[in-house]
């Protein structure tokens, strides 16, 4: 039986990854995301992997990647400042399709911003900080716990995909204590990168073994083969061929594109009968669930989708959701990103409402009621 | 020694399309090949290799070899060497940069990688120049040189790059040319065979960019220069700074021990480790 323990939302996040079987952690310190780092910095050694704090944060992730490269799941932590930073990385991750973890735990930007204050700025740069079209993934939890268990997808998913993924957390989900029973490790699901089992004379390094996502060695272990963040053919080497470049681009896209059904991740309150329906994440979920229960209990007909990817965006859920409801409404922590999204999928009557804050205070349950009360039809 | 035809199937890949991007009288080529002939031989074993590359003319060396290799991001290779030899001690990992590569844009990795002591032996191929995008001023580029990027001359003097490796706390310090071929080999066997960070300072020539503004008009003219102007590092410390102006002192310039960043973290882990 597994205890209750009073956990701050870093600590389940590191709990999460050594859980995820994480022994590489390379960091800058940087608030409010430097807990993380100063956990792996004790249990590292303990758990006889690898903690390093790196000169910077473009440092840190180049570390993570070669760690990842010579076979260890690896990971990093920052927050706005050094998330700009790592977005260099990001891309070469994403190219040379290399699993590694970064939490970025959001604070009030641009530049350094409300370094302590909550926020939800970063989801567009998530998506599209690094240059060039690449795809992403990007996790959002809104609890302690769900930090935890998101941390440890989030390895599964790297691993799964061979690509960076992205924990998205504002600075309140971080910083919050809460009461949470860890999972026993053994009732874990951990994914492992597959590796080659052929020959090394037979292993082509980036050719598609049907999954889009072939199999990786690590280096050592005998296959001696070329990582670039250069366009590459299937053996590694650089290559401006036209017939050798699309392949690589789609295929980065179509290795994750072909499961957006698994990735649905979400939780659905009262949305069934809902005529308003809040799509929400991270802190604001929790802030939009008191509301839409309080609304309720007044006998507004409203709902909740609390959103736990954010990217690939959630078409399909957010759709279902759009055709169902007369008007979504849309807090968040910022001016507008992912309301933007969900503007950008309707296709249906829908009105989509927005509520945003950005003077560096959370929204509260009852800033979101009233707008529910303002617009309900 | 092994005959150069018996180490071109033995280290080359067969499956990489030649011929390689470096122009010709380039000085990449001759330290590639040293490279090679010190790894055969030491008896290095190649899955035991990783050869990590930055961005630039320099960073398109590892493609060409048959080792664990990875052409990372400009001016990054250090940070990418730093975590692959935390997570496996056993490799031999080296990383190949040029001059704006590890003291321009990787500036800041290359003094901390010195300071960690992190066991990786550096090659920094000094061309003065940044080559791969048409000859602009580099951190190695000489006072009032005129470039690309300077055309009314460099108002910047150029980075002793051995002396800010030494001050930064690299154990093991050297200066060869691409001229001075069995020295080269020397110094890099001494660099691949510390047990701490090695930096070699491989002065090479970019007879395409560099050429010009040092006044060499060829590739042989610009191996005479360093033949010419090459110094053992032991002759050097009879001389004042003045008749060193413009010479290149050749040889271990730094030789020191200093506990390494690896084996002082596994100690730690080995001492805290519950598993």
């Amino acid at each position: 039986m597994q205890k209750q323990v009073l956990l701050q939302g870093n600590e389940a996040c590191a709990a999460g990854a050594l859980m995820a079987g994480c022994r590489f952690y390379a960091g800058y310190p940087i608030t409010p995301a430097t807990e993380i780092m100063e956990i792996m910095a004790r249990k590292m050694p303990e758990a006889g992997g690898v903690f390093i704090q790196m000169e910077d944060e473009i440092a840190s992730l180049g570390a993570v990647i070669g760690a990842s490269v010579a076979g260890s799941k690896s990971m990093t932590a920052t927050s706005g400042p050094g998330f700009s930073l790592m977005q260099e990385h990001i891309g070469f991750a994403c190219m040379a399709e290399v699993p590694c973890v970064i939490v970025d735990v959001m604070r009030g930007g641009p530049s350094s911003g409300l370094p302590t204050q909550p926020s939800q700025g970063d989801i567009m740069q998530a998506r599209w900080g690094t240059h060039g079209d690449h795809p992403i993934i990007a996790l959002a939890p809104s609890s302690v716990y769900e930090f935890f268990e998101l941390t440890v997808q989030a390895f599964n998913l790297s691993e799964r995909y061979r690509t960076p993924v992205i924990l998205l957390v504002d600075e309140l989900v971080a910083h919050a204590r809460e009461g949470v029973i860890l999972p026993a490790q053994d009732s874990l699901k951990i994914e492992d990168r597959l590796r080659p089992t052929v020959p090394p004379e037979w292993y082509i390094p980036y050719a598609d073994p049907g999954t889009g996502v072939p199999p990786m060695p690590a280096f050592g272990d005998g296959y001696r083969y070329h990582v670039t963040g250069l366009y590459h053919d299937v053996r590694g080497y650089p290559t401006v061929r036209t017939d050798e470049v699309e392949p690589l681009i789609k295929r980065l896209f179509t290795k994750i594109s072909k499961d957006f059904d698994r990735l649905q991740w979400f939780d659905a309150y009262e949305t069934e009968d809902a005529k308003v329906t809040v799509i929400a994440y991270g802190c604001v979920a929790r802030a939009a669930l008191r509301a839409v229960r309080t609304a309720r209990e007044n006998g507004l007909k409203v709902g909740l989708l609390k959103l736990k990817v954010l990217w690939p965006f959630m078409r399909r859920t957010v759709t279902s959701i759009l055709e169902k409801s007369a008007k979504v409404l849309v807090p968040e922590l910022n001016v507008g990103q992912v309301s933007r999204e969900v503007k950008r999928v309707n296709q249906t009557k829908c009105e989509v409402v927005t509520l945003n804050k950005v003077d560096g205070t959370p929204i509260k349950p009852a800033e979101i009621r009233q707008k529910l009360e303002e617009i309900y039809p | 020694m092994r005959e150069t035809g018996h180490l071109v199937h033995e280290y080359l890949r067969s499956s990489k399309r030649f011929p390689h991007i470096w122009c010709a009288g380039c000085g990449i080529g001759i330290f590639m090949q040293a490279l090679i002939r010190v790894i055969d031989q030491k008896g290095y074993r190649k899955d035991d290799i990783v050869l990590i590359s930055g961005i630039g003319c320099s960073g398109r060396l590892p493609v060409y070899v048959d080792f664990n290799t990875l052409h990372t991001t400009h001016g990054r290779a250090l940070t990418f060497a730093t975590g692959i030899k935390l997570v496996n001690p056993r490799l031999k990992v080296i990383t190949v940069m040029g001059d704006g590569d590890a003291v321009a844009i990787g500036g800041n990795h290359f003094i901390h990688a010195a300071r960690r002591n992190i066991e990786i032996a550096s090659f920094i191929l000094n061309n003065n120049v940044y080559g791969m995008t048409g000859g602009q001023s580099s951190p190695t580029t000489p006072y009032g040189a005129t470039t690309a990027s300077a055309p009314y001359g460099s108002l910047e003097p150029g980075f002793d790059i051995c002396r800010l490796a030494e001050a930064s706390g690299a154990t093991f310090v050297a200066r060869a040319t691409v001229y001075h071929t069995r020295l080269l080999e020397q110094l890099i066997g001494r660099a691949l065979e510390k047990k701490g960070f090695a930096v070699l300072e491989v002065i090479s020539q970019c007879t395409t960019h560099a050429g010009h503004f040092l006044n060499l008009k060829s590739p042989v003219e610009m191996m005479k220069w360093q033949k010419d102007n090459a110094i053992p590092v032991e002759k050097a410390r009879e001389k004042s700074d003045a008749e060193l102006e413009g010479k290149i002192v050749t040889g271990v310039l730094v030789d020191r021990e200093r506990p390494n960043y690896h084996e002082q973290y596994y100690r730690l882990v080995s001492e805290k480790a519950t598993v």
